[in-house]
C-alpha cells in the first residue's frame, strides 16, 4: 500500500488534499469566490475586460418573474438556462428549438415552457446552488459549437478547460460530451476527457469514466488529432482570465462558437483533478515549473507562448484528417 | 513557519490532552477501563460503657489517613453525648463529653475506607530523638547488652538490627539472654512495650501503633499492637510477633505512640468493639471522593458533577467528536463520498438506539420508500421548500406505518425508527434524488452507500464501550482529537480512493 502511495508521488499526481491544501487556499483568497462563483458577475466583469462570453438574455431573480419568462423569451428558442452559482454543469438546460409550442431541450425532450417555469422556481430555490442557498437563474445564448468535435461527442456542448497557474496556462483538455453524461461536459458524469498538446492544440490522449481510451464511446471516432483553430488565441484567452478574478489556481472553460469563435463558458475556483488522467500527466511537476519561475510576464501572449515553450509534449501528436461529409 | 505553528499547537493540546488524563488515572485513580471497582471497607467501633451519675467525658482515638487507605468518609453516633474532634499532628481524637447521663450507653464511629495504590513512606509526625540509653538493671543489663551485641554483628541498618532483633526475641529456642528478657512481658502491649525498651539500648527510636486488621464481616475485632522505628527519613512499621516489616495488606493504623485507645472519666466498664465488612463500588465514584479529600479542584469540574440526565446527554454528546475524527478519516484520507459533511455521524447516533442490523435495515427501507415518493412528487412540480416538507410528512408516516406495523408483528425492534432524525432522513433523500438525476442512479447508488458505510464504521467505533467510557470519563481527550484534526487538516498526501482513480497513471508511468 505505502508503495502505491509513493509510486503516485513519484509519477507526480496532485492528489484531492494537496490540491487544496496547497495550491487552492493559498492562492485563491477566499474572498474572489463570489467573481467567479457568480455567473452574472464574472459575464459583467468579462465583458468589460473586453472577454467574449455567451450574451446575456436575461436573469430571473424571483418566483414572480417566472410569469413573465415567456414575454422575456419572445420568439427566442435557442437558449440556455443556468443557475448563477451553480457548480460541476448541474441545473443546466440546454434549449435548441422549439416544436408544436413546446422547447426542445438538446437531449431531444420536449418540455412546455410550464417545465421550463419549474426548472426555474427550482434553480431560485437554491437546488442546484452550493450549500442550497437561493439563487438565480440566467438566460443566455446558447453557443453553437464549432463542428470541429462533431465526430467525438453525443449531444451537448464540447468544451476546452485549461488549468490557469499563476496566469500561465499549465494543462488543457477537451471535454466531450458523451451518451452517458447526458450533454454535459463533466467528466465524472461520463463525459470523454482527450488532453491536449500545449505545444500545438491537438488532442492526444483521451479519458472515459477513468480508464483510457482511443475511440469515442458514443460515435467510434478516433479522438487523438484533432487540431483546436487558433490556439495561440486561445491558450491567450484562458491566461487573460487570470485578471478577471484574481485567482492563483484557476480553472477556464472555453467553447468554441462555430460563428463568433472562442468564448469563455465560466471560470471555476476548483479545478478537478481527472485533467491529469485525459493528459495522461502529472499536474504537480508543471505547477512545479511554474512555481520555479523567476518572473511571470505582465501581458498575457507572453504568458501564452511561455506556456507553448514549458508544457509542450516532445513529440507532437500527428493531426488527424478531419473528414467533412 | 505555518506549519511549525500548526504543529506546536497539536503538540501542545496533545501534552495538555494526554498530561491531564494521565494526572487522573495515577493520582485521582480515576479507572481506564469501564466497570472497574475498588474494594471499600466499612468499619465500626462500638464503645459501650456504663456511665456514672454527674459529667462523662469519652475520649477515644480515630484514625488519622491510615497510610495504605483513603478516607471516604467517617460518621458519629453520638447518642446523648456532643462531640468535638482533636487532632494533635499525629492521632485524631473523638471526645464525647456529657454533663449529665448515666447507665449503659454506646457510641459508634464508623468510617469508610478505600485501597489507595499509592505506597508512600509513613513520616508521621515530627523527626524523633534519638532515646537516651536506659538504665538496665542487672542481669537485664548484661542480657540486652550481648543481645545488642549479637544482633549488631548480624545487621547493616536500623530496619535489618530491627528485623534481626526481632528473630532472636521470637525464636522458638531462645538463648539463656533472651530468656531473661521476655520474662514477665507476655501480652501483646506488654511484648512490644519491651522490644521498644531494648531497641532504646541501641539508641534506636520506636514507637507502638495500633492496628486494626481488617477482614470482610469481622466482628468483636480488637485492635493489635505493631510497632514502628524510625530508620533517619522514614518509619518502618514491623510486626512484633512474626518478626514481619510492614503492615499486611488490609491492616488500618488506629493510633500512634503509646497512648490508651479510650480514656474515659465519670464512667466505668468501657469496652470496644470493632467489625468490619468489604464492599466493591465504583472506581469512579471512590475517585471522587478521593479528590475532594486531596482538595483537587479537577472532579469538581467534571462532568460526574451534573445532573444524571445532564450526564447521559454528555456521554453521547462527547461522542460526536469522535464520529468526526473518523469522518474526517473516511473523507479525506480514505476518500469516500457522502452525502453531506456529518449527516452519516447522525445516522451513527441513531443506530445507537436502534442497534446496527435494525438500523441499516431500517434506513434502508425508509430511504427506499422516500426515494419512491419523491420521484412522484416529482411530476407535481413543486417548488423546493414545499417538496422538503411534503417529504419529511411522507417520511414521517412512513416512520410511524413501520412501527405500528412491526408492533403488530410482535417485534419491538421497530418502535425504536421514532428515533431516527427524520430531517436528515428527508434531507438525504432528496439529495439522493438529485443526484440520482443529475449524476444517474449509480452515483446516487455510491454515494447513498458511500454514506452508510461511513455511518457503519462511525457507529462501531463511537459506541465502543470503551471509547465511551473514555471520552466521558477524561473528555480532555477530545483535545487530543483536536489535535490529530488539525494535523490531519494539513495533510496533502493522497486519499486511498485515488489510488484506483489514478491507477492507469502509476501503471505507465507517462509524466512527462
Amino acid at each position: 500500500m505505502i508503495g502505491w502511495f509513493r509510486k503516485l508521488r513519484d509519477a507526480g499526481v496532485l492528489g484531492m488534499n494537496h490540491r487544496n491544501a496547497e495550491y487552492i487556499m493559498p492562492y485563491n483568497p477566499r474572498c474572489n469566490y463570489p467573481l467567479v462563483d457568480d455567473k452574472i458577475i464574472s459575464k459583467q466583469r468579462a465583458e468589460e475586460a473586453g472577454i467574449r462570453v455567451p450574451r446575456l438574455y436575461g436573469v430571473i431573480e424571483i418566483e414572480y418573474q417566472i410569469r413573465g419568462l415567456e414575454k422575456m423569451l419572445g420568439d427566442r428558442k435557442d437558449f440556455v438556462i443556468k443557475p448563477a452559482h451553480g457548480s460541476g454543469g448541474n441545473g443546466i438546460m440546454v434549449i435548441t428549438g422549439a416544436q408544436h409550442g413546446r422547447y426542445r431541450r438538446s437531449n431531444g425532450m420536449l418540455v412546455t415552457l410550464e417545465e421550463l417555469g419549474h426548472h426555474i422556481s427550482n434553480i431560485l430555490s437554491g437546488m442546484y446552488s452550493l450549500g442550497g442557498q437561493p439563487d438565480c437563474a440566467i438566460i443566455e445564448q446558447r453557443v453553437e459549437f464549432d463542428p470541429l468535435f462533431d465526430q467525438v461527442s453525443y449531444r451537448g456542448v464540447p468544451d476546452i478547460r485549461t488549468v490557469v497557474f499563476k496566469g500561465v496556462p499549465v494543462m488543457a483538455m477537451v471535454r466531450l460530451p458523451s451518451r452517458m453524461s447526458d450533454g454535459k461536459a463533466n467528466l465524472h458524469q461520463g463525459a470523454v476527457g482527450a488532453g491536449l498538446d500545449m505545444g500545438t492544440g491537438r488532442t492526444t490522449t483521451a479519458v472515459h469514466m477513468d480508464r483510457y481510451i482511443d475511440l469515442h464511446p458514443d460515435t467510434g471516432a478516433p479522438i487523438a488529432g484533432l487540431q483546436i483553430p487558433n490556439w495561440d488565441d486561445l491558450l491567450e484567452l484562458a491566461a487573460r482570465c487570470h485578471e478577471l478574478a484574481d485567482l492563483g489556481y484557476l480553472g477556464v472553460d472555453i467553447v468554441l462558437d462555430r460563428h463568433e469563435g472562442p468564448m469563455v463558458l465560466e471560470l471555476n475556483a476548483r479545478p478537478g483533478l481527472s485533467i491529469q488522467l485525459a493528459n495522461r500527466a502529472s499536474l504537480l511537476h508543471r505547477l512545479r515549473r511554474v512555481e520555479a519561475l523567476e518572473s511571470i510576464p505582465r501581458s498575457s501572449r507572453e504568458r501564452a507562448e511561455l506556456a507553448r515553450k514549458l508544457f509542450a509534449a516532445s513529440q507532437p501528436p500527428e493531426p488527424q484528417i478531419v473528414q467533412c461529409a | 513557519m505555518n506549519k511549525l505553528h500548526l504543529r506546536l499547537l497539536a503538540l501542545g493540546l496533545l501534552v495538555l490532552g494526554l498530561g491531564t488524563t494521565w494526572y487522573k488515572v495515577s493520582v485521582i485513580g480515576l479507572p481506564l477501563e469501564r466497570d472497574a471497582q475498588t474494594e471499600i471497607w466499612t468499619v465500626e467501633a462500638r464503645i459501650t460503657l456504663n456511665a456514672d451519675d454527674g459529667p462523662t467525658q469519652v475520649g477515644f482515638a480515630i484514625p488519622n489517613n491510615p497510610p495504605g487507605f483513603n478516607v471516604l468518609g467517617e460518621a458519629f453516633v453520638s447518642g446523648r453525648f456532643g462531640l468535638a474532634r482533636e487532632s494533635d499532628g499525629i492521632n485524631r481524637t473523638a471526645l464525647w463529653t456529657s454533663r449529665r447521663s448515666s447507665g449503659n450507653q454506646s457510641l459508634y464511629y464508623r468510617i469508610q475506607l478505600a485501597d489507595d495504590r499509592a505506597d508512600e513512606p509513613i513520616t508521621v509526625g515530627a523527626a524523633p530523638e534519638f532515646p537516651e540509653r536506659p538504665d538496665y538493671q542487672e542481669p537485664y543489663a548484661s542480657a540486652v547488652e550481648a543481645l545488642l551485641d549479637e544482633v549488631r554483628a548480624e545487621s547493616a541498618d536500623i530496619a535489618s538490627f530491627t528485623r534481626r532483633l526481632l528473630l532472636r526475641y521470637n525464636s522458638d529456642e531462645p538463648g539463656e539472654n533472651v530468656e531473661v528478657l521476655r520474662s514477665g512481658a507476655e501480652d501483646d502491649l506488654e511484648h512490644t512495650r519491651n522490644i521498644i525498651h531494648i531497641l532504646a539500648g541501641a539508641r534506636i527510636p520506636a514507637r507502638p501503633v495500633k492496628v486494626l486488621e481488617l477482614s470482610d464481616r469481622l466482628s468483636r475485632g480488637s485492635l493489635k499492637t505493631y510497632f514502628e522505628v524510625h530508620n533517619g527519613t522514614e518509619w518502618v512499621p514491623f510486626n512484633p510477633r512474626s518478626s514481619q516489616r510492614g503492615y499486611p495488606k488490609n491492616a488500618v493504623v488506629w493510633q500512634w505512640g503509646d497512648d490508651d485507645v479510650l480514656r474515659l472519666s465519670g464512667a466505668n466498664n468501657a469496652s470496644v468493639q470493632f467489625s468490619s465488612a468489604v464492599s466493591a463500588r465504583e472506581a469512579v465514584r471512590v475517585a471522587e471522593q478521593r479528590a475532594a479529600q486531596r482538595g483537587s479542584l479537577l472532579m469538581d469540574f467534571s462532568l460526574f458533577n451534573l445532573p444524571i440526565q445532564a450526564q447521559n446527554t454528555y456521554r453521547v454528546l462527547l461522542l460526536v467528536p469522535v464520529g468526526a475524527l473518523v469522518m474526517v478519516l473516511m473523507r479525506n484520507v480514505v476518500g469516500i463520498s457522502t452525502f453531506g459533511t456529518f449527516m452519516p455521524i447522525l445516522i451513527a447516533l441513531a443506530f445507537r438506539e436502534t442497534q446496527l442490523a435494525w438500523g441499516i435495515f431500517l434506513f434502508t427501507t425508509v430511504v427506499a420508500f422516500g426515494l419512491a415518493i419523491r420521484f412522484y412528487l416529482e411530476n407535481l412540480k413543486l417548488l423546493l421548500v414545499p417538496r422538503l416538507g411534503a417529504v419529511l410528512v411522507v417520511v414521517v408516516l412512513l416512520m410511524a406505518a413501520f412501527s405500528v406495523l412491526t408492533h403488530q408483528l410482535g417485534l419491538d425492534q421497530g418502535l425504536s425508527i421514532a428515533l431516527f432524525p427524520m430531517v436528515i432522513l428527508a434531507m438525504t433523500i432528496e439529495r439522493m434524488s438529485l443526484v440520482w438525476e443529475e449524476h444517474g442512479p449509480g452515483q446516487a447508488i455510491t454515494q447513498g452507500l458511500g454514506s452508510l458505510a461511513v455511518a457503519i464504521v462511525g457507529y462501531l467505533v463511537m459506541f465502543q464501550p470503551m471509547v465511551e467510557h473514555l471520552v466521558f470519563t477524561f473528555p480532555e481527550l477530545l483535545l487530543v482529537i483536536l489535535a490529530l484534526m488539525l494535523l490531519l487538516g494539513r495533510y496533502t498526501g493522497y486519499r486511498l480512493t485515488e489510488l484506483w482513480r489514478f491507477r492507469h497513471l502509476i501503471m505507465n508511468k507517462g509524466a512527462p
